[in-house]
């Protein structure tokens, strides 16, 4: 019974990289959930939106490689993440004022705001592929490990190695501040009480004076922030591809789902479910069970439930369970 | 009838959109400092007048006036600019929001410091302040309405309008809620009132409506209404 050894591979292969997968998944499904509780509406166009600011930061990021800047042994993105975010914000407004301003002025239901979203999937994912091409682009640079699996081997003497990648570091930190930053915006400031005020009963907050313009502006800029960075940082983490965001569409919003529609302590919550639950079920349990069973129980085969490839169908059985036992979600958001 | 009510909804004539009209050349006033009740059947059209005067229905003919002044062609945020305090019957307060924070939503359009206001909110409605950190979803009936008025009170306005604030409360709550009620109207500020409640509503008001198939049908002072016979038949119960 080896408990030590046992706890190192799984926080290596799967505490450690859920974590940072969690924290990237969190801060786009914050982006969902605000723009559902403000906007009322599920935005399909979140992980193009996240693609989005992606491409631009590695535009600049090419670009300020170029000019020689650096600032090792963090990755030159984090220096493009601010024009990043400033296309990105640029991106939304101009898609709320043309494509949702319309369909917010008519009134329509949530669904047709829904459709609207997929078409502008469509076109952003086609602008990103025009602009950047269909291909991988890796931008990560600086230091790639903070610790790496033989360092720790030596320094602790353990037969397991636990490494951590600077940029699963990065993104646990940069979540950190930035969820605590929108939860000081929104808790302790007028104009995100506003928010919430408006998202909580539109026209009692209309009745109170609260502009909606400025109430849907604001949302889109918060959500172009957070979208960036998220995508940033998985792009980082990963690699940027832009068909992947297209695809993280699913466990994001099954991380909005099970934390409840318009909650955001419940996206991030949901969030680390989510991610979790992905990596749980498709890892291959073998040598974690031959560390803590007795020797002559230590399975042969690779002992995993699912192969990596259905990581997504985890996410998917997950959000479909929760749709048909809890729509309301875990925080009672709004029923989708 | 004092020669110059401070609000005054005058003959107005009109229903919803292109509907049919609900009002019929109806009189609704209030004067200063003062608790005005409309009453009457269901369908009579209280709740017409109420949001007609608040500006949110156009009326065919008519016209609203506040303190000497027209304001027949504002929208309501603007008129709630010229002092109206408007509480409606359902959905009035933010649910999800504490009650400190439906009151700071209620002072929304103020730019100065409002915690002597918030102050006597909660000098009026003692159990505010008890809860202020709680989320007003999680409020009894009763205390829910409390916060709505609150959230009103807080504009500081002239006239506060409150349609039906003891639909759906216990009898006991129900006195308590008008005990409030007077309070507010000793402060100076005049209420409007359209109420289910016929008898208790009169029992409050300086001046009392009776709304019947969209027309005024009796006004006098609360007392009065209460005394005539004709009114008891019809709408008290004897």
């Amino acid at each position: 019974m080896d408990i030590l050894h046992a706890l190192i591979v799984l926080a290596n292969f799967i505490i450690v990289p859920a974590i940072a997968y969690g924290s990237q998944i969190a801060l786009g499904a914050l982006g969902i959930t605000l723009v559902a509780g403000v906007l009322r509406f599920s935005n399909f166009a979140a992980g193009e939106t996240m693609a989005f600011g992606t491409m631009i930061v590695i535009l600049v990021t090419w670009w300020f490689t170029a000019l020689g800047l650096s600032i090792y042994p963090l990755p030159t993105a984090l220096l493009a993440l601010p024009f990043g975010i400033i296309g990105c914000t640029a991106i939304v407004l101009i898609t709320d004022k043309f494509v949702y301003k319309f369909y917010r002025r008519a009134k329509s239901t949530s669904v047709v705001l829904v459709m609207a979203s997929l078409g502008v999937t469509f076109i952003m994912n086609g602008l990103i592929r025009f602009i950047i091409g269909p291909g991988d682009q890796r931008f990560a640079d600086g230091a790639r490990f903070i610790i790496k699996a033989r360092d720790f081997k030596t320094l602790t003497g353990y037969k397991e190695g636990l490494a951590i990648k600077v940029t699963q570091s990065i993104t646990l930190v940069t979540a950190i501040i930035v969820v605590a930053a929108l939860f000081w915006f929104l808790n302790k400031t007028r104009t995100g009480k506003s928010m919430r005020a408006y998202s909580d009963n539109e026209d009692l907050a209309l009745l109170s004076g609260i502009n909606p313009e400025r109430v849907v502006t604001i949302t889109w800029i918060i959500v172009a922030i957070l979208a960036t960075i998220a995508g940033t940082l998985y792009g980082l983490d990963k690699t940027f591809k832009p068909f992947t965001y297209f695809q993280l569409l699913l466990p994001m919003f099954a991380a909005v789902v099970v934390g409840g529609l318009g909650n955001p302590v419940g996206a991030i919550v949901g969030a680390f479910v989510i991610a979790f639950s992905e990596i749980s079920f498709t890892y291959a349990y073998k040598k974690v069970l031959t560390y803590l069973l007795p020797a002559d129980w230590a399975p042969t085969s690779l002992v995993q439930l699912l192969s990596t490839d259905y990581k997504f169908a985890v996410s998917f059985t997950i959000l479909v369970l929760v749709l048909v036992f809890r729509p309301t979600g875990l925080f009672k958001g709004q029923s989708t | 009838m004092s020669e110059n009510p401070f609000l005054i909804g005058d003959s107005l004539t009109g229903g919803y959109g292109t509907g049919a009209d609900i009002l019929h050349d109806c009189t609704v006033a209030v004067n200063k400092g003062e608790i005005a009740v409309i009453v009457g059947p269901n369908g009579a059209g209280k709740s017409t007048a109420m949001k007609a005067i608040f500006g949110m229905l156009t009326m065919r003919s008519g016209m609203v006036s506040i303190d000497g002044e027209d304001i027949t062609n504002l929208s309501p945020q603007d008129r709630v600019a010229k002092g109206m305090a408007f509480v409606p019957q359902n959905q009035n307060i933010f649910t999800s929001l504490s009650v400190e924070e439906n009151l700071e939503m209620g002072a929304f359009l103020r730019k100065d410091d409002i915690t002597e206001t918030m102050q006597q909110v909660f000098d009026l409605f003692p159990i505010l302040k008890e809860r202020r950190r709680q989320a007003a979803g999680e409020l009894s009936g009763g205390q829910r309405q409390q916060v709505a008025v609150g959230r009103a009170l807080m504009t500081q306005p002239k006239v506060l309008m409150l349609d039906e604030p003891t639909a759906g409360v216990s009898p006991i709550v129900m006195d308590e809620l008008f005990d409030r009620i007077i309070n507010v109207a000793r402060t100076g500020i005049s209420i409007l009132m359209v109420e289910q409640n016929a008898r208790q509503a009169l029992e409050i008001a300086d001046k009392g409506y009776v709304l019947v198939q969209g027309e005024n049908r009796y006004t006098d002072t609360g007392t009065k209404l209460l005394a005539d016979p004709e009114v008891r038949k019809s709408f008290l119960g004897g």
